[in-house]
């Protein structure tokens, strides 16, 4: 007899998708994600393409629908170390790494009011601070703070537990295990950023003036470190002249061999936040071929409208800094011109290639990867690869894999 | 059920207690609800807080619970006491306490007046027993539904949904026209890779889907065979279909429609020589040839030794297709191997504008760049004609060579794009009052996509999921995860009335709208503005409501202007009681104003919580009620609140036009046109109709929320007080 329980590793948009889709089938469902809040990498972003609508809006949906529906229990802050068993039966063991802060927790902030320790953010990839206790972000889900145990100085400081009116935080929370036993497993893993600084001719995560994609995003979200004012980071200048870099590090034989899928989009979506808070700047997309397929397409069109975004076919060579303006100087070849130029940009943005953000080695799972570690097996075992764990998608294609796979996963718990 | 006893537990935590008079706001409840019990606690929601309230519960019978403490979005499951407990929050931190700017009224002459936090708060908790009051347990619909999922579509998307529902335990009819199963699938020599490395073309792998679907038990498979009529709601459909002759009657559950793309119409692409020169031909012309080995000219038979592939033929402009197609690209790719494949002297031309592999598809773009008897450019097509020997010329411009360039080939290849095939034809045949059709929104070029990104199976009519190349245009590798998402969809939608729930976006909720047909006069607003079609009416008007068709969002309830219809925990009459719980002050010098402000509480209610959780404050005057969607906004709640003396009534709600943002679609919409029509009436009334506002707000619109609120309320004080107040 099966378990009749899946578990869904990763709470991003699409291991929240397929959680909630099977549970309202009416299977238990376990999400274990290990950031302290769920929604992964779209709760960072301020837009989706193309409609220009926040990803909190459909997040917060679900959220609504997880509150209501008792057959779906996450963790966060979780990770799964070991799993053994076979398809139907799985037993898992799942590790919490500690919060410091319980569910007492009333986000009343009174603990951050008087932490002492400030520390680099890395939902605003390094852009902005938070305290050491913090609260993920504001439509955190769940909505309860959590301390950085590299930087909190611990009982030696103890402020925030003085704070605290309701015993929410405590500095001696230890690591814990547990055992799930479920009769299928959902892999929503998702992707990172690619590693930029190994971009060296594009100065990627060298010139202060050169932004990831992501990057853009946060400055560009109201939730961000500059309360959703594009600034460049050297200097808090506005921005007149911005430069996007697209297939940084993807369509690369010296880097990524694959396309990234979403860069295309995302770019021209970020024509739109500049160009809505700066009426007077001018962008240049430097491309190899605009990837905009189906009905993205009109997006692309209404982009192209704007007489301030220029597209340009042609590959980026190099990027260097003026260290006194801190302006940037971008050498690019304009094929359909047939010349090689200089321009000079304030800021450059590098459409930043994703990656599975599982590691090649070190995942609790053995799963049949390509190359560039994504997902491309596991079906007979009774485990489903969802979204961008399993190749670059967009969101809405990546909610239909987790859609998917959650059909995928209650044929084999019925079995 | 056992009588009803309210208790109220006010929690004093999270500064609530420090900046109110508490004995003023519980004398007031207790004066006007007496509940069964009141209590105060310094920190409610924690394990104690609870525990008190489950005593109470237990001992003293309470059975209606009003927490005045945090949002409902906050420690929802602290406060869950079973379904026997009806629980309602009254959100007095966020929206009173944290968010309360001090109005710097007059100090009141007389001692019985709170300070305006609290009445603010007395207000907030008043409502909230209000509500409860007015609340029935919820009670479910009872069906038996038929667990029967109809596939429409016997192509790739049509057997792999039908293949997902099956192997989940599911009966499947799957309804083709044609004679034989497999679509376009079956018709292709090869097909572009579907699994990894993602760097051959594959030989066709519906054989085997197709072998699968016709010996599975669980499926029926009906060739030949043509839709009529799909009757009913989902869980009870009575679909009638034709075979030759022959009409049968199915009962059906849900249905996954899969009825797929057809080619655009090349003889509109005279400009590319289609129709004019014989060696022209389509990609789907092509794949034809391919498959019964036939690569020849078709002018004359001699092999095709080279050939020059047009992309987007009739794509990407505005003349033609707007949008792109998606697989084209990856087609002609495949099709330049098809001519290098027989002859390894042949030469293909491929001429994009774009070359779109995205993702993975790259790697299958790159393996074919490196053949070097394939060339690829971007161009312009420039002229397409005949050389009189039987080849044909294309003349290009704007290469990456920079230079431009004619090609004499034996075959030109137009790479034409997909049309859904529900763009002309009611393929649905709906025996719906609202039409036969999905509604079609135009915005998807006749495709039945959603417009939610988060919800690709969101649709307009619910049991109904559209899957494959119907809905967008798509590889087949994305079609097949595709169809398992819409199998799991409809099946899911069935569990759903199975257990007498409402499905998404208010999934799992018991109940449903109520009509009381006596009072009805068969206006038809209610039949008419819902977005989900899920009322029918007889000859006279009388609306047939269809629960399991209906989303729950109220929009029906808005629209009538009698009552007709409210639902166990939401009605007309309990928000006008709310509104009535509210006390308006008698004048607004010594009180100040009072504006009621409806709030849509998927993302303007969460906004506001985020606002006062970054420390925002704003006018002291306004009241929150948080609605289901601005579509439930009954007209009657502005007449209520102006009888009541309010100055003014603001509606919070999500964007609509073209990018909305409504999850029930038209919600802010149609609550909007009401508004607009109910300017003139006030008018009438000496009612200034600007005193009836509504703004549109996204759910990260936070910090716009203080500046909205108090601009509407400086507006409301230019025209001074509701002249009705005190009537």
């Amino acid at each position: 007899m099966s378990n009749s329980s899946i578990l869904v590793i990763g709470g991003g948009f699409s291991g929240i998708t397929a959680a909630l889709e099977a549970a309202e089938v009416g299977h238990e469902v376990f999400i274990v994600e290990q950031e302290p809040y769920l929604g992964g990498r779209v709760a960072q972003l301020k837009h989706y393409f193309p409609k220009l609508c926040p990803p909190t809006c459909g997040l917060e949906i679900n959220f609504q629908r997880i509150k209501k529906n008792p057959r779906v229990k996450q963790f966060t802050m979780a990770q799964v170390t070991r799993v053994s068993g076979e398809p139907g039966n799985y037993e898992v063991k799942i590790k919490i790494r500690p919060r410091f802060v319980n569910s007492n927790c009333t986000a009343c902030d009174k603990c951050v009011e008087v932490c002492p320790v400030e520390r680099d953010s890395e939902f605003d990839f390094h852009m902005g601070k938070t305290k050491a206790i913090y609260c993920p972000h504001f439509m955190s889900f769940p909505m309860r703070y959590v301390i950085d145990e590299q930087v909190c100085e611990g009982t030696a400081c103890a402020k925030c537990v003085e704070a605290c009116q309701y015993q929410a935080i405590d500095l001696e929370e230890k690591e814990r295990e547990f055992t799930l036993n479920v009769g299928s497993i959902i892999v929503a893993t998702g992707w990172k950023p690619y590693d930029v600084s190994k971009l060296t001719n594009l100065g990627g995560g060298q010139i202060p003036n050169v932004l990831t994609n992501m990057q853009l995003e946060r400055l560009a979200a109201p939730n961000g470190p500059t309360d959703g004012k594009i600034q460049r980071p050297s200097d808090g200048k506005e921005p007149k002249r911005i430069a996007f870099v697209q297939c940084a590090g993807s369509r690369d034989q010296n880097h990524l061999d694959y396309c990234s899928y979403i860069c295309c989009m995302a770019s021209l979506k970020h024509c739109t936040y500049i160009r809505e808070q700066y009426p007077d700047a001018e962008v240049v997309i430097y491309y190899i071929d605009l990837r905009a397929p189906g009905r993205y397409e009109n997006f692309l069109n209404k982009i192209q409208e704007d007489e301030k975004v220029l597209m340009v076919k042609g590959k980026v060579a190099r990027i260097t800094e003026d260290s006194t303006s801190g302006d940037l100087v971008v050498t690019a070849e304009d094929i359909m011109g047939g010349v090689k130029k200089e321009e000079t940009f304030d800021m450059v943005v590098l459409a930043t290639v994703m990656q599975p953000s599982i590691s090649m080695n070190g995942f609790a799972l053995d799963l049949p990867r390509d190359e560039s570690g994504f997902i491309i097996g596991g079906e007979e075992k009774g485990i489903f690869p969802a979204g961008c764990a399993k190749m670059p998608l967009d969101v809405m294609t990546s909610a239909e894999t987790a859609t998917g796979a959650a059909l995928n996963a209650i044929q084999t718990v019925r079995r | 059920m056992a009588d009803n006893k309210t208790g109220v537990y006010i929690c004093t935590g999270c500064e609530i207690g420090d900046n109110l008079n508490m004995e003023k706001v519980t004398g007031y409840i207790d004066e006007e609800c007496s509940p069964a019990v009141m209590k105060q606690h310094p920190f409610l929601c924690s394990r104690e807080g609870a525990e008190e309230i489950k005593k109470d519960i237990e001992g003293e019978g309470v059975n209606k619970v009003c927490i005045a403490a945090c949002s409902p979005r906050v420690m929802w499951d602290v406060f869950d006491f079973g379904p026997d407990v009806l629980v309602e929050r009254a959100n007095i931190r966020e929206l009173a306490v944290w968010s309360f700017r001090n109005p710097e009224l007059p100090e009141p002459e007389d001692d019985e007046m709170a300070d305006p936090l609290s009445m603010m708060v007395r207000d907030y908790i008043r409502m909230g027993v209000v509500r409860l009051e007015k609340t029935d347990y919820p009670e479910r619909e009872p069906l038996e539904p038929s667990n029967t999922i109809m596939v429409l579509g016997g192509g790739v998307t049509g057997l792999n949904a039908a293949l997902g529902a099956a192997d989940t335990g599911y009966d499947v009819v799957l309804v083709e026209k044609e004679d034989k199963l497999g679509g376009f699938a079956a018709k292709m020599y090869r097909q572009t890779p579907t699994r990894h490395p993602y760097t051959e073309a594959q030989a066709p792998d519906v054989g085997d889907l197709i072998r699968k679907v016709e010996g599975h038990d669980k499926i029926k498979v009906l060739t030949k065979t043509e839709l009529q009529l799909i009757k009913g709601a989902p869980g009870k459909y009575k679909v009638t279909v034709k075979s030759g002759d022959e009409e049968q009657e199915l009962s059906i559950g849900s249905v996954v429609l899969a009825t797929g793309w057809k080619p655009y119409d090349a003889s509109r692409l005279g400009h590319l020589g289609y129709g004019k020169i014989k060696n022209v031909v389509t990609n789907v012309e092509l794949e034809t040839m391919a498959k019964e080995g036939k690569l020849q000219r078709p002018s004359d038979g001699m092999p095709v030794q080279s050939a020059a592939f047009i992309q987007c033929a009739g794509q990407r402009d505005p003349e033609h297709l707007p949008y792109c197609s998606s697989v084209c690209c990856m087609g002609s790719l495949k099709q330049a191997k098809y001519i290098r494949e027989k002859d390894d002297e042949a030469r293909a031309f491929i001429f994009y504008k774009d070359m779109r592999t995205p993702g993975v598809y790259e790697n299958y773009y790159r393996q074919v760049q490196d053949d070097p008897g394939i060339f690829l450019t971007k161009s312009e097509i420039q002229e397409v004609s005949e050389d009189g020997n039987g080849k044909v010329l294309v003349k290009v411009t704007d290469t990456l060579l920079g230079e431009d360039l004619e090609v004499a080939v034996d075959l030109v290849v137009l790479a034409t794009g997909m049309v859904p095939t529900i763009a002309d034809d009611p393929v649905l045949k709906l025996g719906y009052r609202l039409g036969e059709q999905l509604p079609d929104l135009e915005l998807f070029n006749g495709f039945a996509d959603s417009n939610y990104i988060c919800f690709p199976y969101e649709t307009r009519r619910t049991g109904i999921y559209a899957a494959g190349c119907v809905r967008q245009p798509m590889s087949m590798g994305t079609a097949k995860d595709d169809a398992a998402g819409a199998a799991l969809k409809s099946i899911q939608c069935l569990e759903s009335i199975n257990r007498g729930l409402a499905v998404h976006p208010r999934s799992g909720d018991p109940t449903y709208p109520k009509f009381n047909m006596v009072r009805c006069t068969q206006c038809k607003r209610c039949t008419e503005e819902c977005p989900f079609g899920a009322l029918d009416d007889d000859e006279k008007g009388t609306p047939e409501p269809n629960t399991t068709r209906c989303r729950r969002c109220g929009t029906c309830m808005g629209a009538c202007p009698e009552r007709v219809i409210s639902f166990d925990n939401y009605s007309v009459s309990m928000l006008n009681e709310m509104i009535g719980a509210v006390q308006v002050p008698e004048d607004e010098e010594e009180g100040g104003y009072r504006i009621l402000c409806l709030v849509c509480e998927n993302d303007a209610y969460p906004a506001l919580d985020i606002a006062a959780m970054r420390k925002n404050k704003w006018s002291a005057s306004v009241r929150f009620i948080g609605i289901r969607c601005l579509g439930s906004v009954n007209t009657q709640w502005i007449a209520e609140s102006m009888s009541k003396g309010m100055d003014g009534v603001l509606l919070l709600g999500c964007k609509y036009g073209d990018d909305y943002q409504c999850h029930f679609i038209k919600g802010s919409e149609l609550c909007n046109k009401r508004m607009d029509n109910i300017g003139e009436p006030l008018e009438r009334l000496q009612v200034e109709a600007e005193r009836v506002q509504q703004k549109q707000i996204c759910i990260d619109e936070y910090d716009k929320i203080p500046k909205i609120i108090d601009d509407f309320i400086e507006e409301i004080e230019g025209y001074g007080p509701n002249p009705y107040k005190g009537f």
